[in-house]
C-alpha cells in the first residue's frame, strides 16, 4: 500500500517534472529565440550597414536555431519586401512620421515596445551613428546586456559571448552578455552582405509614438560624398601633401575608386580638411576594404583608427615611416609622383 | 543652473596595450593615465566656456573609479569646475558606471549632462545612452556644437555623411566630439586652486552587471609589407585587383 502511494507520487512527481521541463524548455524556445534585426533609413532609403546588420541577425538567428525579424521606424520609398533578399522573412514597420529623425528617447521606447510586441530576446543594430545613439538607451530601457561595437557572431556555446573592439582598434574583448535579452550593436564594414531571393512580408506593428523632444531645425548633408564610416574604400592624405591646395590629386583617386576621402589629425587640426574627415584613435574609426594612406607617417594614434581595414596601402617618401609595418601594400616615392599615375593606371583598368 | 561633466580616466593615446592573468585583464604596467580626450577637450571645455558666459553655473565633475582616479580628478579641476564627485567603486561594465553616474545626477538635479562621445579605451559609447535612459530624459550623441539660450539647447550633431541641428529643452544628456571647443592646457592658478577645491567621495549603490569580459585579444600581426617600386605603379594596381581584390 504504502510502496504504491510512493509509486504513485513517484510517477506524479516525474511527470510534472517532465511537464514542468517540457514547458520550460518550450517557453524558453519562444522566448529566447528571436531575433529582431533594426533596420536603419535616412531619408527614406535604407543605409548600406543595415544589410550588414540584416545578414548578421539571419545568421544568428540560424546560429541558434530560430528566425530573424525586421524593424523599420518611420517611412520610406525603398521596397522593404525586397529585404527578404537578406534571409528575413518578415518587416515589422511602425510607419509613423516623427520617427524619420532619429530621436534617441523615442527611438529607444518604440524599439523596447517592438522587442516585447515581437517577443525577441536579441536585438541588433549598427554601431553606426543612430546606433552609438540607440543602442545604450535601448539596453537599459530593456535591463538586456549591450555588446557595442561586435565584430563577429557570438560564441553561444557556453553562454552568450560576443567579439568587439577595444583600446580603439588595438585590442579585441570577448564579451559575455549575462542577462535573458541581449543587445547587440554592429561595426559597420565588419561583415559581408549576403544576398539571395525572397520577399519579405511586411506588416504594421502598432506601437504608441510619442511626440518628439527634439526639434530638428536643419540637416546638412554634404552631398555626393560617400559617408566616411560606411565607404568601401578609403584614400586618405597628411601632412606630407604639403598644404590643402594639393587634395586636388586625392579627390580624384577618391572620385575613380568611389571612394571616401578622409586625413590624419595634424591635417584637421591645421584646418586644411574638415573635422569629420579625420581618422584616427581621436577621430573617426574606420574598417574599409581599402585604405590608401598617402603622406601619412603612421602615429600610433592613426593606426588605432584604420587598422582594421582589410588591405592597407601606404605611399610615403619616407621609407621608415612606421605605417609600412602595418601595411600591406607600400610604394616608397614621391606623393606629387605616385598619386597622379596610380589614378591613371587605375582609369586604364577601368576602362579595359 | 547646474551642470554635470562625466570624466573618465584613460591610458594615453600612445600606450601600448598589453593584458596579463590570461588575457584577462588589461596590464596598467608602465601605463600613463590621462583623461579621456572627449570628456576633456570637448565636454569639459565647453562646459568651462558655458560657465564663463554665466558665473552662476554651477559645474560639477564626476567619475567611478577607486582612489587611484584621483590625480586624474585633480587635472580635470586644475582646467576649471567647482568640485568633483567621485563614486567610490571599481569601474565594471559600462551600465554599472552609468547608474552610479545616474543616481548622483538625480539626486543632484543636474540640467546638462555632458560626456565624450566614448572613452578611448573600451570605445562603447553608450555611458551618456544609459545614463539619459535612466534619467528618462532626451539624449543627443556625437555633438560638435552646443549652444544654450536660456534653458533651450540648440545642438549641431554627426549624422552619416552630414550634420543636424537639434533644438531641446534642458535637461538633457550631450556626448561631446571635436568641433565643441578646444583643448586647453591648465594654468598655474589652475593647478594651485585644484588642490583645495572639493573632492567628494560617494559609495556606490547597488547594480547588477548586464555584462562581463570574459577575456582579451590582440589583432594578428601583419604578414608585411609587399613594396611596389615608384616607378612601377601599374604592378601595384594589378596587384589590388587580382591578388587583394580591392579594386
Amino acid at each position: 500500500m504504502c510502496k504504491c502511494a510512493d509509486e504513485r507520487d513517484y510517477k506524479s512527481k516525474y511527470c510534472a517534472v517532465i511537464a514542468f521541463a517540457y514547458l520550460h524548455i518550450h517557453t524558453f524556445k519562444i522566448r529566447i529565440m528571436s531575433v529582431l534585426i533594426f533596420v536603419d533609413q535616412t531619408e527614406g532609403h535604407i543605409k548600406k550597414s543595415s544589410y550588414e546588420v540584416l545578414t548578421y541577425g539571419v545568421k544568428l538567428a540560424a546560429q541558434i536555431g530560430t528566425t530573424a525579424e525586421a524593424l523599420l521606424l518611420g517611412t520610406v520609398n525603398d521596397d522593404l519586401a525586397a529585404l527578404g533578399k537578406y534571409g528575413i522573412t518578415k518587416v515589422n514597420q511602425v510607419p509613423n512620421e516623427t520617427l524619420n529623425h532619429v530621436d534617441a528617447q523615442l527611438y529607444a521606447k518604440v524599439i523596447a515596445d517592438a522587442v516585447t510586441a515581437t517577443g525577441a530576446n536579441v536585438v541588433v543594430l549598427s554601431h553606426n551613428q543612430t546606433g552609438k545613439a540607440i543602442a545604450a538607451r535601448v539596453s537599459a530601457r530593456l535591463k538586456a546586456g549591450l555588446v557595442a561595437g561586435a565584430i563577429a557572431l557570438p560564441d553561444t556555446t557556453n553562454g552568450f559571448t560576443v567579439k568587439r573592439t577595444v583600446f580603439s582598434g588595438k585590442a579585441f574583448a570577448n564579451v559575455n552578455i549575462v542577462t535573458p535579452i541581449k543587445v547587440i550593436s554592429l561595426n559597420p564594414n565588419s561583415f559581408h552582405v549576403a544576398v539571395g531571393e525572397g520577399s519579405a512580408k511586411v506588416e504594421s506593428l502598432n506601437v504608441t509614438v510619442d511626440p518628439s523632444k527634439i526639434k530638428v531645425t536643419a540637416v546638412n548633408k554634404v552631398s555626393g560624398e560617400v559617408p566616411l564610416t560606411e565607404a568601401d574604400i578609403v584614400v586618405s592624405g597628411g601632412r606630407g601633401l604639403k598644404g590643402p591646395e594639393n587634395w586636388g590629386m586625392i579627390e580624384d583617386l577618391s572620385h575613380e575608386l568611389h571612394a571616401a576621402t578622409a586625413c590624419s589629425r595634424p591635417v584637421a587640426d591645421s584646418d586644411w580638411r574638415p573635422h569629420h574627415e579625420h581618422v584616427g584613435q581621436t577621430g573617426v574609426q574606420i574598417a574599409p576594404n581599402l585604405y590608401i594612406a598617402i603622406g601619412i607617417s603612421g602615429a600610433i594614434q592613426h593606426l588605432a583608427g584604420v587598422n582594421r581595414s582589410k588591405v592597407i596601402v601606404v605611399i610615403n617618401k619616407d621609407p621608415e615611416a612606421p605605417f609600412f609595418k602595418a601595411a600591406d601594400y607600400g610604394i616608397v616615392g614621391d606623393a606629387f609622383e605616385v598619386v597622379p599615375q596610380l589614378t591613371a593606371e587605375i582609369k586604364k583598368m577601368h576602362n579595359n | 543652473m547646474k551642470i554635470l561633466v562625466c570624466i573618465s580616466k584613460t591610458p594615453d593615446t600612445t600606450s601600448k596595450i598589453a593584458f596579463k592573468n590570461g588575457n584577462t585583464q588589461f596590464d596598467e604596467a608602465g601605463v600613463q593615465w590621462i583623461l579621456n580626450p572627449y570628456d576633456e577637450w570637448y565636454a569639459l571645455v565647453r562646459a568651462l566656456e558655458l560657465k564663463e558666459k554665466d558665473p552662476s553655473i554651477v559645474l560639477h565633475l564626476i567619475t567611478v573609479g577607486t582612489a587611484d582616479c584621483d590625480p586624474v580628478i585633480r587635472k580635470a579641476l586644475a582646467l576649471g569646475g567647482d568640485e568633483a564627485i567621485r563614486v567610490n567603486t571599481d569601474s565594471t561594465d559600462s551600465y554599472s558606471i552609468a547608474a552610479q553616474i545616474a543616481a548622483v545626477a538625480k539626486e543632484g538635479g543636474y540640467d546638462l549632462i555632458l560626456t565624450g562621445k566614448e572613452t578611448i579605451d573600451y570605445n562603447g559609447a553608450s555611458v551618456p545612452g544609459f545614463i539619459s535612459e535612466l534619467l528618462d530624459i532626451p539624449y543627443v550623441s556625437l555633438a560638435t556644437k552646443f549652444e544654450l539660450n536660456g534653458s533651450v539647447a540648440t545642438i549641431d550633431r554627426e549624422i552619416e555623411g552630414g550634420e543636424e541641428v537639434n533644438e531641446v529643452a534642458l535637461p538633457v544628456v550631450v556626448g561631446c566630439q571635436k568641433g565643441m571647443a578646444e583643448q586647453r592646457i591648465p594654468n598655474m592658478r589652475g593647478i594651485m586652486a585644484a588642490r583645495t577645491k572639493p573632492l567628494k567621495v560617494v559609495e556606490p549603490i547597488a547594480v547588477d552587471a548586464l555584462s562581463s569580459i570574459v577575456n582579451f585579444e590582440l589583432p594578428p600581426a601583419k604578414a608585411g609589407v609587399k613594396l611596389v617600386a615608384a616607378d612601377n605603379v601599374a604592378e601595384l594596381v594589378r596587384l589590388l585587383h587580382e591578388e587583394a581584390k580591392a579594386i
